[in-house]
């Protein structure tokens, strides 16, 4: 036998994984400029920091399971997760909350599920809830104030890099602060909207500098939904759901966070975009999809308006993580030929 | 300290009455949903490959369900090879086990006995030990098998007098081939991916 | 058109680069005659056909040289004329490359015709209408017509619609796979072929309209079309739908759904829905049967690719080969070869040249690598869902890809992974470069594999069981009749006891009989023994490793010989014996019953005896002579017979003298006997007595059973006793005669 025989088909689109990898860590590109524009440079360290610790860490795992490190560096899953991370983390997180984060995301989270393709839990958010739960101060007070709010420029890149590599921690003292999320749910306890609104920390500004960032995101996923890298149903379904749990519960702006600060503030637009849709822990059905955002929505307006954490994204994606294979068996499309769809599991012999 | 007597008559007597409710519940669980038959030995039957050949030391498939039913191992069984051995596990909840060497091996295709019919006297000594009948024949004539019945079960092999049956691997037909499943992309990367992948082609 | 059709659509579906062009720049041409021709008996789905041509035979072109087995087959047809060089197994074009049996026709270059004729002369009759449905499908049956679209679906069966009501015929011209096109050249060029294949199809399934779907980047094919519906003026019937462009709208369930909007339930045929669906090659071919008579033995063949110079399509014969038709077109050898056959989506590289064209075979195509890059290395499934974006059936590949790679294959069944149709369009999106399609083939494969052994396992069951009931029946009469032979046994055994009482002698008879049948038995082991011996022997002698067992074999074989000697000797002395007793028998019997003192019959007797005797010893005198070793048996025998004929003699005397005894007197012997056998039944019931007391004392309740022990063996008794008293009479009297 001279001639080759693989199985139909024998040609392929353009398409590949590292590509759709490499175009979602671009497309958050304009949320990584408007962050860097308006929180200063902690962030770019960060996701250039997180970068390298996840390449570092999956090359290392992949040496110990004697895998090819090359073939699956370039797969592109670890930069992205790597880029995920370092948005998603405080400005001025110190440089071990980062690598600790990226590290756990890639070797706990991924590898030790078999790779990339395997894992139950969205990496990013893993590692993100290790540092949340494990260094509370740091992830709370590192966050930076945009220079909206300031009314002054940023923080110097060299300073930044102090705070940190260096611990200096002081240094940012001027220019951090609790986020408006957070500030907004503290503070309405104990006074009005208006009230509120007139505090320092928010300067007049209600979502400080966050919308930017938000619609930047916002952006950025729509140019992934028009180049069909994800579908429009989880964010949809998320910002939907988010929205109608704050009309339908929170109209009261005097006791709860209003509507603008859910949806431009905090990480609800990464949330939507960029971490809900990784396709690896999402469901993959098209009514799975828009169940699956909506749980995201619901869990993440009930945390941050009942629950001690002023932002919930990750553990609104990992609680619906678990619930992702059990979607998919009831969501399953009505096939062509079928009366009706065939869902639920099957029935043992 | 009467009271905490009456809490203790009152527990104890709920605890009586919550058993006695149960127990008849059970009892009559038991007697209403009563189950005829002895369905297990039924299922492990039917994950049995049915040859007949009694390799397993039992006079065939359904008296070695039985056993199975009564504690023996399930590793006896060649001509079901490891894909019983794990299906019978799953169905028992236990551990599976390695195929048991004394019993023979697992074939890894099916076998069907052919008849050299010009070498057969007639001596229908294979008929007699073919479990499911599939030899056909009378005394002093040719005899044959049916392919289609035969299980490959090797019992007619033995008994005969002049050596003339042969088993035979069954060839895949166009009817009967299909792909197997394409080697995983990381064990490629070891070889030439370039070359013509020899377990995809066969 | 001038119907309105409203179009629908089917979920998903790919745009590949379509690569037509390259083999529409020049007409269909024909391919010749090739020296050869390989014709695989099984070309199409169903049974394959039988041969009925022998090798050497000469052959004429449309020439039938096999026929079709059984309902879903078709018959095969030579293409041109020669001779049939051979009919063995040969490599099939299938992805499998399996060998299977091919009739290779050595071509004559006449292509002299058969002579045939359209149907209608045939059945002498004007117009098409005249001829009915049934005969229509009867005659494309004998013309070998196989759907020419790629399956090979016996066209005569798919026609076969029954009690359907059918309400729209469509013919399949969508042509989506990149590469092929074989039927657009043909809508083009032959057109009216096509249509007036239409005209038949419409009278055979009494549909009242005829979709003919084509895509619409085949805007030349439309245009054929509809001129040549101008020219049979069928405008009304048939309306040329053009179809938006998207793979897989040729797809037969996908292109019922684009036209009509139904979809075909799963698992079942169009029929079901009242649509059939035709390839527009198939229709052409269907036309040429019924008009002109002439069987399907070419087809168009699409031969492209970058590694042919003269890309184009080729009317080519059945069977003609790959190799000829790649040359043809002028095909460059490339350092990785690959040729595959079918369309890059569906089709299969074909595992050498060596092959022939069959009836499903639309399209060759030799790509270099450069254009179309062999797949990458997969990587791991990200569950992205572009493969159910894809998917025309609207399944979730990526999930089945999961069920078959881990061999869940319940699950992916409850995924309804039978209703993918292979069309390749999940493996096209895959970023990951899986090759699904190969998965699901494998999975589709092991699932029926698995049905099949389920089956076969069933069936193997109750064979089994029912050999077993049939084996315990057996046993069952057997021990019936084993039971009701003893039963008649004890029955002659009590009767003759009885006998023996009155003074029966023939007690020989029985006895003899089951003494034979012991001997015979043992003779017959013996047997056996000695035929394994020498088998054993002979493989010895045949195995030169076991020669040091010949000599123990041997002496075996020589003592087993002894045995059945010595045993033979037996049987003949028991043979004789029995011979004897039964001669007694009637003797015995005829002093019972009638009149036992007749002379007569006693003269009889003793004649018979003495005719016997005679008998012996003439035997004897010849086995002395022979110096066989039954002498001394026979001399046995006759030794009694000698005594027998005495004893008749005395008997006839005694009876001539007229005081012959009724029956033969109890000699002594016998008496005490008799007084003996009483003692011990006196014994016997003085101990069951003892039992019974013993019992009765204990409150057992055994008490009864064995009070009924006494009562028998009391009446035993008794019954001796009077046995006793008779026989003693009779001494008694006979010795008094003889005084």
């Amino acid at each position: 036998m001279g001639l080759l025989t693989l199985s139909s088909p024998h040609t392929h689109g353009p398409n590949s994984t590292s590509k759709v990898m490499a175009i979602v860590a671009l497309a958050t590109v304009p949320g990584l400029i408007a962050m860097t524009a308006l929180f200063g440079w902690g962030t770019l360290i960060n996701v250039v920091l997180a970068c390298a610790v996840a390449l570092a860490s999956e090359a290392a795992i992949l040496l110990l399971r004697k895998r090819p490190v090359s073939f699956f560096l370039k797969d592109n899953s670890a930069l992205l997760t790597g880029v995920l991370l370092g948005l998603a983390l405080p400005p001025f997180a110190p440089f071990w909350v980062t690598a600790v984060a990226t590290s756990f995301a890639i070797v706990f989270s991924k590898q030790l599920y078999g790779g990339m393709g395997n894992n139950p839990f969205n990496p990013a958010m893993v590692g993100y809830a290790l540092v949340l739960v494990s260094f509370p101060v740091q992830m709370t007070t590192a966050w930076a104030l945009s220079t909206q709010m300031t009314g002054a420029p940023a923080m110097g890149f060299a300073d930044t890099l102090s705070v940190i590599f260096a611990g200096n921690a002081h240094l940012a003292d001027a220019f951090s602060g609790a986020t408006p999320l957070d500030a907004y749910k503290h503070l309405i306890a104990k006074s009005t909207s208006d009230d509120v609104l007139a505090q320092a920390t928010f300067n007049g500004w209600l979502n400080g500098g966050w919308e930017w960032v938000n619609i930047a995101f916002l952006v950025g996923g729509v140019l992934l939904i028009l180049r069909r890298i994800i579908t429009w149903h989880i964010p949809v379904a998320m910002l939907s759901a988010l929205t109608l749990c704050s009309l339908m519960f929170g109209w009261d702006e005097d006791m709860y966070t209003p509507l603008s600060l859910h949806l431009l503030s905090g990480a609800t637009m990464l949330g939507a975009f960029f971490i809900a849709t990784d396709p690896v822990t999402a469901s993959t059905t098209p009514l799975g999809k828009l169940i699956y955002g909506a749980g995201i929505g619901i869990l993440l307006f009930v945390i941050r308006t009942w629950g001690a954490y002023p932002d919930a994204v990750a553990f609104a994606v990992l609680l619906m993580n678990f619930a992702a294979p059990f979607i998919d068996a009831y969501t399953q499309p009505r096939t062509y030929g079928h009366s009706k769809a065939r869902r639920g599991l099957p029935e043992k012999k | 300290m009467s009271a905490a007597l009456w809490t203790i008559v009152i527990a104890i007597s709920v605890l009586a009455i919550l058993a006695t409710l149960f127990g008849a519940l059970l009892g009559f669980a038991a007697v209403r949903f009563k189950v005829e038959g002895n369905p297990i030995v039924d299922q492990i039957n039917n994950l049995l490959p049915q040859t007949q050949c009694g390799q397993c030391g039992f006079p065939g498939c359904k008296p070695y369900a039985e056993a199975i039913a009564g504690g023996e191992k399930i590793n006896k069984c060649p001509p079901g090879g490891e894909g019983t051995i794990q299906s019978l596990a799953d169905l028992l909840g236990v551990e599976p086990e390695p195929l048991d060497a004394e019993h023979g091996a697992e074939k890894d295709v099916p076998h069907v006995a052919v008849i050299r019919e010009d070498e057969c006297i007639g001596c229908t000594k294979c008929i007699q030990a073919c479990p499911v009948d599939a030899i056909l024949g009378a005394a002093k004539q040719m005899h044959t098998v049916i392919a289609d019945e035969c299980t490959g079960c090797d019992l007619c092999v033995e008994p005969c007098p002049v050596d003339c049956i042969d088993m035979v691997p069954v060839a895949k037909d166009k009817n009967t081939w299909y792909w197997q499943a394409p080697t995983s992309g990381v064990e490629l990367i070891a070889t030439d991916r370039h070359q013509p992948m020899a377990g995809d082609a066969a | 058109m001038t119907n309105m059709i409203r179009l629908h659509t089917f979920n998903g579906g790919i745009h590949p680069a379509e690569n037509k062009d390259q083999s529409t720049s020049r007409p269909i041409a024909s391919a010749g005659i090739p020296s050869e021709l390989v014709l695989p008996l099984h070309q199409h789905i169903g049974a394959a056909a039988q041969p009925v041509v022998a090798v050497g035979d000469k052959v004429l072109k449309g020439q039938l040289i096999a026929e079709a087995e059984g309902f879903v087959s078709v018959p095969l047809h030579a293409p041109t004329s020669g001779t049939i060089a051979a009919i063995e197994p040969r490599a099939v074009p299938h992805a499998s490359g399996l060998e299977e049996l091919c009739i290779v026709i050595r071509s004559d270059g006449a292509d002299e015709w058969i002579t045939h004729q359209g149907l209608c002369q045939t059945l002498n009759v004007e117009h098409l209408q005249d001829i009915t449905p049934r005969q229509l499908v009867e005659h494309i049956r004998s013309c070998g017509i196989a759907g020419m679209g790629g399956a090979g679906f016996p066209t005569s069966v798919k026609l076969n619609i029954g009690k359907q009501d059918i309400h729209t015929l469509i013919l399949n011209g969508a042509e989506c796979e990149p590469y092929i096109t074989a039927d657009d050249m043909l809508m083009r060029e032959r057109a009216i072929e096509v249509v007036k294949g239409a005209q038949i199809l419409l009278h055979i399934v009494g549909a009242k309209r005829c979709l003919i779907g084509v895509e619409d980047n085949k805007p030349q094919a439309i245009d054929a079309l509809n001129a040549a519906l101008v020219e049979v003026n069928e405008q009304h019937h048939i309306d040329v739908v053009a179809i938006p462009t998207k793979y897989p709208s040729g797809g037969e369930k996908q292109l019922i759904k684009i036209l009509t909007g139904e979809e075909v339930p799963s698992g079942g045929i169009p029929a079901s829905i009242g649509i059939v669906c035709q390839n527009v090659g198939t229709s052409a071919a269907i036309y040429r049967a019924v008009e002109l008579g002439e069987p399907l033995i070419s087809r168009v063949i699409t031969v492209t690719g970058d590694s042919v110079a003269r890309a184009g399509n080729y009317d080519a014969m059945i069977g003609t080969p790959v190799s000829y038709l790649l040359q043809l077109a002028g095909y460059q050898q490339q350092k990785r070869e690959r040729v595959i056959m079918g369309g890059p989506m569906m089709g299969f590289a074909l595992p050498q040249l060596e092959l022939p064209v069959i009836k499903t075979s639309n399209c060759l195509l030799a790509p270099t690598e450069k254009e179309l890059p062999l797949n990458d290395v997969a990587m791991a499934c990200i569950r992205c869902g572009m493969c159910s974006e894809a998917c025309p059936a609207e399944l979730l590949p990526q999930q089945l890809y999961w069920f078959s790679k881990s061999q869940e294959f319940d699950k992916a069944e409850q995924h309804n992974i039978f209703d993918c149709i292979e069309c390749g369009a999940c493996s096209y999106v895959c970023p990951s470069h899986i090759p699904l399609v190969q998965y699901y083939r494998y999975a589709k494969g092991a699932i029926r594999d698995e049905r099949a052994a389920q089956a076969k396992a069933e069936k193997a069951r109750l064979r089994f069981e029912e050999r077993q009931a049939r084996k315990d029946r057996e046993e069952a009469e057997k021990e019936a009749r084993r039971k009701a032979r003893a039963e008649a046994a004890e029955k002659a055994q009590q009767e003759k006891k009885a006998a023996a009482a009155s003074g029966d002698v023939a007690t020989a008879a029985p006895a003899a009989s089951e003494e034979l049948e012991k001997l015979q038995k043992k003779l017959d082991a013996a047997q056996t023994a000695k035929a394994k011996t020498q088998d054993k022997l002979d493989a010895a002698k045949a195995d030169e490793s076991m020669a040091d067992k010949i000599p123990a074999f041997e002496a075996a074989l020589v003592k087993t010989q002894d045995k059945i000697k010595e045993l033979a000797k037996e049987i003949a002395a028991a043979k004789k014996a029995a011979k004897a007793a039964q001669a007694a028998e009637p003797a015995a019997t005829a002093t019972d019953k009638g009149d036992p003192n007749s002379p007569e019959r006693l003269k009889r007797k003793w004649e018979t005896a003495q005719g016997r005797l005679d008998t012996a010893l003439k035997r004897l005198e010849q086995a002395k002579a022979e110096g066989l070793d039954t002498v001394d048996a026979l001399q046995a025998g006759i030794d009694k017979q000698q005594e027998r004929v005495d004893e008749a003699k005395a008997a006839y005397e005694a009876a001539l003298s007229g005081d012959a005894p009724a029956a033969p007197a109890p000699s002594a012997e016998e008496l005490d006997a008799l007084r003996k056998k009483i003692l011990a039944q006196e014994d016997r019931v003085q101990k069951m007595q003892e039992r019974h007391d013993m019992a009765k004392a204990d409150g057992l309740d055994t008490a009864d059973a064995l009070a009924m022990g006494v009562q028998k063996q009391l009446d035993k008794l008794q019954q001796l006793q009077q046995e006793l008293t008779a026989a003693e009479a009779l001494a008694a009297n006979a010795n008094n005669g003889a005084s």
